[in-house]
């Protein structure tokens, strides 16, 4: 370690104002605060001095996102082998599962984060401020709401267009209104709709007799569906409740597995840095919808599912845990943050049974509340101004 | 009445104004720099929406529209006045919002010094006339829901452009790249939001 110290003090005034590299002043920083804890504070204003910056914020996160990761790793070989056939799945080994969902993962992940930090290295050195960290969850984001099967310069280009629509031009990290990863996966879905929806995209190179599709998907079709046909496909696809909480469905690389998500949830409170009020307002939202829906019951989608259901559905869990959360594009108030995350599930909930284009209504839904949520914390403000000036009267 | 609740609620989320038709863009991208001006502005569309588009109604109904002048007389029956529509609406637009400049200007007065030209343009902004159009075009059957469509519209209108204006509020402080700031920024925000709008698309009400 010391040694790796001593490496880049020597190479450190090769990138200082006269240096040699000082145009690449700023990737140095990069890596330099990355490797160490950078001992620089800020000398005017007030600060809240912590020795969590944001570079070890963000690894927080990707520690988070790790146990959805390899669950997804692990899911994407076990429904590759499944589609071959339950004896196919039941003589491969553990080890050769796992190796065929990473042979399969790894790739889209290196290319989010090829092109997102590509970007962001070439924005910094353009505009000359520091690299910023925000990519690092969002790098890993992007990944893990993509489809098994989404080809390699659709995740680029959409990973491309988040990082410079979605954040560099509101100012970097820190600034932007929307969620990046959110913003990609929004551009995939509408710019490649067929690579996003069907029965196809879900299961890497599966058997062409075996049926794909989300349990969403099949939750879709049960709108037009009455009676026996129904039920039968309720109880075919959708009935096997414990397969969705572990995560043993296709779906979205990370989001499949509630169980996971929730170990990552444990961890982001745990440090503080996810909120559990967005997180549980979520859930009560979705679950309120749920219930409004079962009472109603109009038709089979809304009859059959019970309101919990929803909530371990699709990428439900994941957003959440993990993209309704962000505190940069979320509510900042603390009132604010109950009306977004209820909002959240209540729109995710409704989107989803109510419009069938579109079953994977998470990503929508949080969408939506980001554009609102700056209007949500003026009124907040100006609610608790009011309320404050009226304290204030009273006493005078 | 609950096709009543349909209209309502598809003219504020499915086919809004703003995100769905790209209507009434002008104002949109202009008053939208605070949120309290701009409910102001949203407020103003919402009361104009919601008078014209009901009192055009009526006048596509017993005047403008073919045969509409039968209760005149029976021998008006082929009569066909709807190459009128774009001047009349135009009209009943123009004098409501003559009325709601003198209201605002006596009772808001700083509202009205903030909104400036944009309180009598609302006269022309296409999201008013457009308003009236699509009600024609849609064939409204009763007065109820001439209404219902042009208050959720106008309230479709104030949704977009308050959220914008909050949006507004918060990136002004931003980094934003130097040829984008101001009005590029916008646009971008907008077709943002517009994606995020996109979630309603398609709903069957």
């Amino acid at each position: 370690m010391k040694a790796l110290r001593k490496f880049l003090d020597k190479k450190k005034p090769l990138f200082q104002k006269g240096g040699k590299f000082a145009k690449l002043q700023s990737s140095f920083e990069a890596f330099e605060t990355f490797l160490y804890v950078p001992n620089i504070t800020s000398h005017s204003g007030t600060h809240i001095k912590d020795a969590i910056d944001l570079k070890r914020t963000m690894s927080v996160v990707v520690l988070a996102l790790i146990p959805a990761l390899l669950f997804g790793i692990y899911n994407t070989g076990y429904q590759h082998f499944l589609s071959l056939g339950k004896e196919v799945l039941a003589s491969t080994p553990l080890m050769d599962i796992c190796i065929y969902g990473l042979i399969e993962i790894l790739p889209i992940i290196v290319v989010s984060y090829v092109v997102g930090l590509g970007i962001e290295f070439a924005f910094a050195q353009m505009r000359g401020h520091q690299v910023n960290e925000g990519f690092l969850v969002s790098g890993m984001l992007i990944p893990l709401i993509m489809p098994v099967g989404a080809p390699l310069w659709m995740v680029a280009v959409s990973t491309a267009f988040a990082v410079v629509i979605g954040k560099e031009v509101f100012g970097g990290t820190g600034m932007n209104i929307w969620n990046p990863a959110l913003v990609a996966r929004a551009f995939f879905f509408f710019a490649y709709p067929s690579k996003m929806s069907g029965d196809i995209v879900w299961i890497a190179d599966k058997a062409d007799s075996f049926s794909g599709a989300t349990p969403l998907a099949h939750a879709a079709t049960l709108v037009d569906a009455t009676g026996e046909a129904a039920t039968s496909i309720y109880t075919q696809h959708l009935s096997n409740v414990w397969d969705m909480f572990v995560g043993l469905i296709p779906g979205s690389i990370g989001e499949t597995s509630t169980i996971a998500i929730l170990i990552g949830a444990v961890i982001l409170i745990a440090s503080g840095i996810g909120s559990w009020k967005i997180m549980a307002s979520v859930f009560v939202g979705g679950y309120t919808m749920g219930a409004i829906f079962n009472l109603v019951g109009a038709n089979a989608y809304m009859e059959l599912i019970p309101a919990w259901q929803h909530l371990i559905m699709g990428g439900f869990a994941f957003g959440a845990v993990f993209m309704a959360t962000d505190p940069v594009s979320a509510a900042q108030t603390a009132r604010g943050k109950i009306i977004y995350g209820f909002l959240i599930g209540f729109l995710a909930v409704l989107i989803r049974v109510m419009n069938a284009g579109f079953p994977e209504a998470m990503m929508l839904a949080i969408l939506l509340m980001n554009t609102f949520a700056p209007l949500i914390d003026h009124y907040v403000i100006q609610g608790n101004i009011k309320r404050r000036l009226k304290r204030v009267k009273v006493n005078a | 009445m609950e096709n009543l609740i349909n209209i309502f609620i598809k003219s504020i989320f499915i086919d809004n104004m703003v995100f769905a038709f790209f209507f009434g863009m002008c104002s949109y991208l202009a008053v939208s720099k605070t949120v309290k001006t701009s409910m102001g502005l949203g407020l103003a569309v919402i009361f104009v929406l919601g008078i014209t588009v009901p009192m055009n109604y009526l006048l596509n109904k017993y005047i403008l529209a073919e045969g509409a002048l039968v209760w005149l007389d029976a021998s008006m029956a082929d009569v066909d006045l709807s190459f009128l529509s774009f001047i009349m609406f135009i009209a009943v637009i123009a004098s409501m919002v003559q009325l709601v400049e003198m209201v605002v200007e006596k009772f808001a007065p700083a509202l009205y010094s903030s909104l400036g030209i944009f309180l009598p343009l609302i006269a022309v902004n296409c999201a008013i006339l457009g308003g009236s159009l699509f009600m024609q075009e849609r064939d409204y059957s009763t007065l109820a829901e001439a209404t219902s469509f042009g208050l959720g519209s106008g309230i479709g209108w104030l949704l977009a452009i308050v959220g914008i204006a909050a949006i507004r509020e918060k990136i002004r402080y931003s980094n934003i790249p130097a040829p984008l700031r101001g009005l590029g920024i916008t646009f971008i925000v907008t077709g943002l939001m517009g994606i995020a709008f996109m979630s309603f698309m398609g709903i069957k009400l």
